[in-house]
């Protein structure tokens, strides 16, 4: 039993942890994206019609991560060149995620594709208990924990993640070192926006193999709770979406297996860690502790450095 | 000279009334919905957008729009005031949530004919419907119940309200009339539209042992999960079976175009009264798709037998006796459940594995 809700949280949690990467990415450079539902939804879409296309699952990841890094470049361009509100500019992304692809999805209702399947790896898929949920899983889920480990790996131990990190803290410091402010915010704000993409892209190529009109249906917006949550570090973020996720899965289960847990207490926990971990976060943002990053939704101008 | 002013007068007399008919027959219909969700759900608004292009094709309707995605409440009445500003003479609001603001915007507009769909208020103006789907329902729970090997049937249901259980328990007492050992386990995903959490409802009644799955939900996300394990799946809203070709049976369908097509035709005569329409598959609003291959020949020729008699009135889903999940009789035998009975539906038949979430 164990192994098999173990098994649905990784597989619920995956898209919403490839956005909060994403999201986490744009906003370890100073940048607040709320465009993530529609970038997800763009990804969904790309990914499935590039599949769709080509019989190719690959292409249709690369399509997605491509997508949404193009419409993410609208976000980059209004925030970073034209140092215009981040909010408003990602709300409006959103808005123009959801619109564009229902109107592009129009013709790919009702095709189907065959989605990712379950790839075990040797010797550890026999592991118990964890084994079948870690590593009997589809390509998109390793490339998940790789990814986690490299965003890590990237923020942490090369320059060029220094330099993303200081542009998100103090960009006026970062120029002063010559760091390109504009070019790095631009490049995390792109390639963060391609990665929520490929959440997308898991929706529409391994949770459900089709295409429907907002199908991520708020997801994103959990995303964007989740950086809070996760502090901006892509371990805790995959934590955090697999907290999300395993609780969506045990809950059903629980209905399925006929138990008498109240399902409104059950739906109520991901909501109620929400507000435990704002509450966590927020203290220690008092203590001077926080990982926020400094400059965050500060558009940066060289002529108004101080 | 008297003929001719009789004559004259009677002319006169009939003209009018002459023009009036002239003026009828050339009434234009401008019909507008209000949609809750996209046209492209591949459910519930893709089923009415279909009843929506049938009506179309009558010669006096004019082309008619749609406004898809309309959040219910009260932000929906300013798109309906939109919709009779441009000139619509016939709107319908088809979630349930557009109640209140479709009256509301009704009671301003009187020369506009509302069509509210799944609610229970009418006004001068203001006719609504629904239909019958326990009918269907029923029928697919036979095949469901022939079809099951395990004896325990998935349902992934969306909300706990009357529509749903009542197409819970209509299922169930499908199943039950020719399985009476097949249980049929619940699971609510309290949302109407996300393939992701339908998609993992479904994949838990199936990990607990359900061989057929069936759905109230707008996305075809069941269909999927009993596709990629070999097990069987019964539809819903509108005929899906491209999402799994081989685990798809059948699926309650609705069918809109002649309920919109009638409804049109009675404006433009100006026969047209408010009413609570609530028709089923004798007026062929609801349906069964067609059955699959793999559903042999003697269930067919059954729901064939069982169909025909729904149809004619002889069999209603609802006849008792019919028990509750206590063993408790809530349908005496030779009785059946009234309208207004089946309407607040709130308990679960016997054979039902779940509960309702107060």
């Amino acid at each position: 039993m164990l192994e098999i809700l173990l098994d649905a949280t990784v597989r619920a949690g995956t898209p919403i942890l490839f956005a909060t990467l994403g999201a986490i990415i744009n906003e370890r450079a100073g940048i607040i994206n709320l465009g993530i539902e529609g970038l997800m939804l763009i990804g969904a879409l790309a990914g499935f019609a590039g599949t769709q296309a080509s019989g190719s699952l690959l292409v249709g990841v690369l399509a997605a991560f491509v997508a949404a890094l193009l419409a993410g470049s609208i976000h980059a361009f209004i925030t970073v060149q034209l140092r215009g509100n981040q909010i408003v500019s990602g709300l409006a992304l959103t808005m123009f995620g959801i619109g564009i692809t229902a109107l592009f999805g129009r013709s790919m209702v009702g095709l189907t594709i065959d989605g990712f399947k379950r790839v075990a790896i040797p010797g550890l898929s026999q592991l118990p208990v964890v084994g079948k949920a870690f590593f009997n899983q589809d390509l998109l889920i390793y490339f998940s924990f790789l990814l986690v480990v490299a965003i890590a790996f990237f923020f942490y131990h090369t320059r060029w993640g220094l330099a993303l990190r200081t542009v998100g803290e103090n960009p006026a410091a970062a120029d002063t070192c010559g760091v390109p402010v504009t070019l790095t915010r631009f490049l995390a704000v792109t390639i963060g926006s391609g990665i929520v993409g490929i959440g997308g892209a898991y929706l529409s190529l391994a949770t459900t193999p089709m295409w429907i009109e907002n199908m991520t249906a708020g997801r994103g917006w959990i995303a964007v709770a989740l950086v809070i949550f996760a502090s901006w570090s892509s371990y805790r973020a995959l934590a955090g979406a697999y907290l999300f996720g395993g609780i969506t899965a045990m809950q059903l289960r629980f209905q399925a297996m006929g138990t008498t847990v109240s399902v409104h207490i059950l739906q109520m926990l991901p909501y109620f860690f929400t507000i435990l971990v704002l509450v966590i976060s927020t203290i220690r943002l008092q203590k001077g502790a926080s990982q926020q990053p400094e400059n965050l939704g500060q558009p940066y101008d060289r002529e108004d450095r101080k | 000279m008297k003929r001719f002013i009789l004559m004259a007068l009677s002319v006169m007399l009939i003209l009018p009334q002459l023009a009036a008919t002239v003026e009828a027959n050339d009434k234009k219909i401008k019909t507008g919905f209000i949609y809750v969700g996209p046209v492209g759900d591949a459910g519930w608004t893709f089923a009415h957008d279909q009843g929506r292009k049938e009506m179309e094709t009558l010669s006096f309707v004019e082309p008619s729009t749609y406004i898809e995605s309309v959040p219910e409440g009260a932000e929906s009445a300013r798109v309906i005031t939109g919709l009779v500003r441009k000139g619509h003479n016939l709107v319908f609001t088809t979630s349930f949530g557009y109640m209140d603001a479709t009256l509301d915007v009704a009671r301003r507009n009187k020369d506009v004919v509302f069509m509210h769909c799944s609610g229970y208020k009418t006004a001068e103006n203001v006719g609504n419907y629904f239909g019958r789907m326990y009918e269907p329902r029923y029928l697919s729970g036979i095949v469901a119940g022939k079809m099951t090997k395990t004896d325990v049937i998935g349902y992934v249901a969306a909300f706990p309200i009357p529509e749903v259980i009542r197409g819970i328990n209509a299922f169930t007492l499908g199943v039950r009339s020719v399985n009476p050992k097949a249980q049929v386990r619940v699971v609510w995903t309290q949302t109407w539209f996300d393939p992701g959490i339908e998609r993992d409802a479904a994949d838990s009644l199936l990990d607990v042992g359900a061989d057929v799955l069936a759905m109230h939900q707008d996305a075809p996300a069941t269909l999927q999960a009993a596709e990629a394990r070999g097990a069987y799946v019964i539809g819903y809203n509108s005929d899906t079976r491209s999402f799994a070709p081989n685990a798809f049976l059948t699926a309650p369908i609705w069918n809109w175009g002649p309920l919109y097509s009638k409804v049109a035709q009675q404006v433009k005569d100006g026969t047209w009264k408010s009413e609570s329409i609530w028709w089923g598959m004798q007026q062929d609003l609801v349906r069964l798709a067609p059955l699959s291959d793999k559903v042999p020949a003697d269930v067919k020729q059954l729901v064939k037998e069982k169909t025909a008699a729904i149809k004619s009135g002889k069999l209603h889903p609802f006849d008792g006796p019919i028990k509750d999940q206590n063993g408790q009789i809530v349908v005496a035998a030779g009785s059946t459940h009234s309208d207004s009975e089946l309407l607040g539906m709130s308990y679960f038949v016997e054979g039902v594995q779940g509960t309702i979430p107060k």
